[in-house]
């Protein structure tokens, strides 16, 4: 019925002529400058190719765009040839879609970053390229380190017990709404970033291991939210339990918070013109957990896999393989600070004059560590839900790490049917 | 004829689809696939702790709104009904809220709300209402409370006109008589203006209520999937959406209905014996 009433659009809008040449459509996303790059790139491709190319817009909201992805491909249309999918979706949509490696030779796909191919290859189908990255990172502000002579935190104690004499200092020196650290502890994805952050850097695990263990209820998982829920309230303000990634975005740029995590996003942000903390920024990689423990940064960011029921797989490979590829990858790195997956960008000088802190978040990105989503496949929502639902309740005070990390860990265990997901 | 044709497509057809869909195993991802699991949806729904969770709040978020609407609307609504200079723009002004799109309302609120830099927080410690700054829609207990100002703040007008139009149909022979023989306003209020506005009073109530009951945008907005306030809908659309579980999703979307449904015969009925009484 569906499927009947698309092919009855589509054949009012082609006004039923059926194209003598091929032409591909791709989706991409529409925020800031996304859109404008993604077009430069598909006309320059074109250009070259003589092969038409659609742009098909996509809700910006990564849900509402998931929801319409899983409708598309579960009516087996050809509407679209090229997605852009988030960096934990190829688990769910793996089998709607093809293997590239097919068509993108070996070689090239060992120069992008290993983390992401690993993160994309389904029981070995490469099924999607890398196109941008984010990985999680810290903020802070380098007039008020500076000030009270410290250096960037290294330790999430360290973090801790800086954030908590800045803060009460500013407080008494006459800014009384001053807070030492925000993040996303709102229930949602982000939320789940920042816990496996947390519990990563202490040598705690992602959550499920490679094998599809659960692997959450130990001490150092633990020990890291304990330290977590201490900064409610003391370095942390008690709303941040409902803060997204803009709502602590505003707390720091309007230079009332000493530290931040967030994404790179939030760096030209709060280096606009109008920011009243421009120029007073630093960024670094995550603290480690402790002495043993190492940094962390959740992998965040977008691929260009291509659809099973596409009718040009070969020439929608192609594209692909052109849009991921070194030169236009620095060309919207060098445009629009798009953070390449390509680690050799990271060291060419054009990339660094124009972005310089792609540089220093250089190591942030290769270690960024993946969400378990590859291994959970269509269980990865559950599995993340459960996981922040956990997170919040000791956050809130609702119950100790070491009371709710054990149900997590049995209610995952069941939902894994005995690992196997 | 045509139109029951209609009607049956658009709204017949999704409805009987969504509801046998409860009966099934279905993935958003792979609809075709579903196999017929009976009641498990069901009896899975039924034992969910967090479905009961977003059922509470959702009833509680319905009555409390609805109530405090209709109260503040039925004054506004007497308030307009008197002439005064201005009346026609003060009319125009008090729909703002009830214009602005749910979303940017709530996201509005949402940075008022805010703990840090929010202007409510800064307005009560000016006037000395509170010490310290209060995380509104962060802490459990005033979280719902948070999103049923919203609500109120949004709809109040609405109500207010739906009221507003009943009253001027109000026959003014009763007023009439009622300011020769000197009652007291109270009283005529009470005696002659409630009951005669008892029937639009009646039907903007179901309206009120059948939209509250079904409340989607404003609490995801503000507050996402959280349990303290998670609602029906949120918590149907997770399922579905966010799970990909389509069976499961729909099994929930038929419950919603169903409840709705609930309310709505027993509304009906007790408006019914208040009338024959």
């Amino acid at each position: 019925m569906r499927r009947m009433a698309l092919t009855l659009l589509l054949v009012l809008f082609c006004g039923g002529v059926v194209a003598e040449n091929a032409s591909l459509s791709i989706s991409c996303g529409a925020l800031g400058v996304e859109l404008q790059l993604c077009q430069q790139g598909v006309d320059h491709w074109s250009s070259q190719t003589g092969v038409e190319v659609n742009i098909v817009s996509t809700p910006n909201s990564s849900s509402e765009r998931f929801a319409l992805y899983q409708q598309i491909l579960a009516s087996r249309s050809s509407d679209i040839d090229i997605l852009q999918i988030d960096v934990v979706w190829p688990g769910t949509l793996a089998p709607h879609l093809i293997d590239l490696s097919a068509y993108i030779d070996k070689d090239l796909t060992r120069q992008y970053f290993k983390t992401l191919i690993t993160n994309n290859t389904i029981d070995d189908r490469l099924v999607a390229m890398p196109w941008f990255t984010v990985a999680g990172v810290l903020y802070y502000r380098s007039d008020l380190l500076e000030k009270y002579e410290f250096n960037p935190p290294e330790t999430w104690r360290q973090l801790t017990s800086m954030a908590r004499h800045i803060q009460n200092a500013e407080r008494e020196a006459g800014s009384p709404r001053m807070q030492g650290f925000v993040f996303q502890a709102k229930g949602y994805e982000g939320l789940t970033c920042n816990a496996l952050e947390w519990i990563d850097s202490f040598g705690g695990g992602t959550l499920v291991n490679q094998r599809g263990d659960v692997t959450i209820g130990n001490p150092r998982a633990i020990a890291a939210l304990d330290l977590a829920a201490s900064w409610i309230g003391d370095i942390a303000p008690q709303g941040v339990l409902n803060y997204d990634e803009e709502q602590s975005r505003g707390v720091f740029q309007s230079g009332n918070a000493v530290f931040m995590r967030n994404w790179p996003y939030a760096w030209a942000l709060g280096n606009a013109a109008d920011s009243p903390v421009r120029g007073q920024i630093g960024v670094v990689a995550l603290p480690r957990g402790g002495d043993q423990g190492h940094h962390s940064g959740v992998l965040g960011g977008w691929q260009l896999a291509v659809s099973k029921y596409s009718k040009h797989p070969q020439l929608a490979a192609n594209l692909v393989q052109y849009l991921t590829s070194y030169a236009e990858q620095k060309r919207r790195a060098t445009v629009g600070s798009y953070n390449p997956t390509i680690p050799e960008l990271y060291r060419d000088p054009d990339v660094l004059k124009a972005t310089p802190f792609l540089g220093t978040l250089y190591k942030s990105f290769e270690q960024a560590v993946a969400r378990p989503s590859r291994i959970t496949g269509d269980q990865y929502a559950r599995v993340s839900a459960e996981f922040y639902y956990a997170v919040h309740e000791v956050l809130a005070g609702k119950k100790s790490a070491a009371a709710a990390l054990p149900g997590l860990q049995r209610k995952l265990e069941r939902l894994s049917r005995g690992g196997q997901w | 004829m045509p139109m029951l044709m209609v009607l049956a497509l658009v709204a017949g057809w999704p409805l009987i689809k969504t509801i046998a869909y409860g009966f099934t195993d279905a993935s958003l991802i792979d609809p075709e696939s579903a196999n017929f699991i009976g009641l498990d949806n069901f009896t899975y729904l039924l034992q969910d702790s967090y479905w009961w969770s977003s059922v509470w709040n959702t009833v509680v978020f319905a009555v409390v709104s609805v109530s405090l609407e209709t109260v503040l609307g039925l004054i506004i609504a007497l308030t307009l009904h008197a002439h005064f200079p201005g009346r026609g723009g003060l009319r125009a002004a008090i729909l703002i809220p009830w214009a602005i799109p749910t979303v940017v309302s709530a996201q509005m609120w949402n940075w008022m709300y805010n703990d840090v830099f929010g202007v409510l927080n800064h307005v009560f410690l000016l006037l000395g209402l509170i010490d310290d700054p209060v995380a509104w829609t962060a802490s459990p207990d005033t979280a719902l409370l948070s999103i049923i100002i919203v609500d109120v703040w949004k709809t109040t007008p609405f109500m207010a006109l739906l009221l507003l139009a009943g009253l001027q149909m109000l026959p003014q022979e009763c007023y009439e008589s009622a300011r020769i023989d000197g009652v007291h306003p109270i009283k005529v209020f009470f005696r002659i203006t409630l009951p005669l506005l008892k029937p639009t009073l009646m039907v903007a109530i179901i309206f009120r209520l059948l939209d509250a009951l079904r409340v989607f945008d404003l609490v995801y907005v503000m507050s996402g999937n959280n349990h303290n306030t998670m609602s029906m809908s949120v918590y149907a659309r997770q399922q579905l959406i966010d799970f990909g579980g389509l069976g499961f999703g729909s099994a929930a979307s038929t419950l919603i209905f169903l409840i709705i449904a609930l309310f709505t015969i027993m509304y009906l009925s007790v408006a019914r014996v208040g009338r024959e009484s």
